[in-house]
């Protein structure tokens, strides 16, 4: 289902970017305020909620005890859902995900993935028997723009939260928390651009997306490397403004992490 | 390291494939193979065997989908049980309904879609057998397919991935490259304008690594681009 955009309200955003502005004020590479809080969810292993703006988003880890796959016998086990939940959005209907749900979770899941922020290795019991299985699950409550960048945020602060739960002859105790966290090697953020017209602009909110050409995620590990990208909408960039949105992200993805709660040991 | 690993994937400044880090593999596409589709396309691409297929501008099924102004694009990218190693269970996964999405929306920016309000231009991709780089491969056959239909575009759409290998930036990774490479960069562009329609990587790149692969993929979009223009001339004629 897509929602119906007035002209007149497509033409506002547009005429508002050219005199370099944007219609809730702020400016180009300018983030919404973002708060993280962690340790939401008592029956999940770590969780968290991200706020950027009016977008809300709730990440719950859940770990479980499985077989690792055939091809990685000393690996752990990642896997990224998403639930574009019909409480967030009128246009978010109930259902079997739709192709912008898996999107989603597979862009955060790259991002995750391809930062190597967890060692998987680490989460192996028995090779090639039992491995540690993480699910991290990504509830969108409220839904005002970019996603992208507050569904990973969510999954990394809920991964850095969480504790390992008691093991007891191959059974998990969930009920008591030991003290053991998940082996956490890098931070990794994403940040989104949309293209709108000729302006390029930083976390758009919903207005902004519905009239946008193209978006654009990266995601960067601590070190500013790039580790997942995808382009959406229908929508071209020339490659100068991929290059731009690159160099314009980074700097962004710094002040992003910035959020994450991770204590270095 | 994973099962299978090669120890190393570069070897003497050549690929284990024996190709040069700028080389496509052999590309062979021919416009036209099937009787009932308004337009196809079959396409060979080292390993891999794609048909595309397109139909329409049709009547819209369900029509709730239909837009007043402009022609809808539906297109779905499938892979065969029989295209990869593993058996795949048929039907749609999560990976084929991103590829799905993201190549609508590689091809959609060339299609003149608000020539024909209130009707669909379907595209059915379907992946018989599977050698990496087979969403570049689905891409670049389509585009072929909806020419071969007649359905007016602004251009072409070529696809090519860049990534890394064994430290390296190479074009068009082959599987065994794909499987234990450090990064995949697929790109689709208008050749025309420049404009790139489809960007998706992961793996690892520094800046300057990504800006590297990034232009190489395009060159490569722009190999293909040749190729697929002459499958259509071969078809249809003229220069």
């Amino acid at each position: 289902m897509y929602d119906l955009i007035a002209e007149i309200k497509r033409d506002n955003i547009i005429q508002t970017l050219k005199a370099g502005k944007r219609v809730d004020n702020r400016g180009f590479d300018e983030y919404r305020p973002i708060a993280v809080e962690v340790g939401v969810g008592e029956k999940a292993e770590g969780s968290a909620i991200v706020q950027i703006g009016k977008t809300r988003v709730m990440a719950g880890v859940k770990l479980a005890i499985g077989e690792p796959f055939p091809d990685m016998p000393n690996s752990g086990v990642l896997t990224t859902n998403a639930e574009l939940r019909p409480l967030a959005s009128p246009t978010f209907e109930k259902g079997p995900p739709g192709e912008d749900t898996i999107e989603l979770a597979r862009v955060v899941d790259r991002g995750i993935r391809e930062s190597e922020c967890i060692d998987l290795e680490k989460l192996c019991r028995v090779e090639g028997e039992e491995v540690w299985i993480v699910f991290i699950d990504l509830h969108i409550l409220d839904y005002d723009g970019n996603l992208f960048d507050a569904c990973e945020l969510g999954a990394i602060s809920a991964l850095v939260d969480t504790r390992l739960p008691k093991v007891e002859d191959g059974m998990i105790i969930y009920k008591e928390k030991t003290d053991e966290r998940l082996p956490i090697k890098d931070l990794p953020v994403e940040t989104t651009f949309a293209k709108i017209g000729d302006n390029i602009v930083v976390d758009p909110i919903l207005d902004e997306e519905q009239v946008m050409d193209a978006r654009l995620t990266v995601a960067y590990t601590k070190k500013g490397d790039i580790c997942a990208m995808q382009k959406g909408g229908v929508g071209t960039f020339t490659e100068k403004e991929i290059l731009e949105v690159i160099d314009r992200g980074l700097e962004k993805s710094k002040e992003l992490r910035k959020h994450i709660p991770f204590k270095e040991v | 390291m994973k099962v299978g690993e090669p120890e190393r994937l570069i070897i003497d400044g050549k690929r284990l494939d024996g190709r040069a880090f700028d080389e496509l593999r052999p590309i062979k596409i021919e416009a036209g193979v099937l009787k009932r589709a308004d337009g196809s396309a079959y396409l060979e691409w080292g390993g891999n065997k794609v048909m595309a297929a397109c139909y329409g501008p049709r009547e819209v099924h369900p029509r709730h989908l239909a837009r007043p102004d402009s022609a809808i694009l539906r297109c779905i990218y499938n892979m065969a049980a029989f295209s990869v190693s593993d058996r795949k269970r048929p039907g749609p996964d999560r990976r084929s309904v991103e590829i799905s999405k993201v190549t609508r929306e590689a091809l959609e920016h060339v299609v003149f879609t608000h020539l024909f309000p209130r009707t669909a231009i379907d595209v059915f991709i379907e992946i018989l057998q599977a050698n990496a780089g087979t969403r570049c491969s689905g891409i670049t056959a389509a585009s072929v397919a909806l020419a071969d239909a007649g359905i007016p575009m602004a251009d072409l759409v070529p696809a090519c991935a860049a990534g890394k290998v064994g430290g390296e930036i190479v074009l068009d990774l082959n599987d065994v490259e794909d499987n234990y490479g450090e990064a995949d960069l697929p790109v689709a562009i208008t050749p025309k304008k420049g404009e790139v329609t489809l960007l998706q990587m992961d793996g690892n790149f520094t800046r300057e690594e990504f800006e590297k692969a990034f232009k190489l993929a395009i060159k490569g979009c722009k190999k293909v681009h040749k190729i697929q223009k002459e499958a259509l001339r071969k078809k249809y004629g003229g220069t």
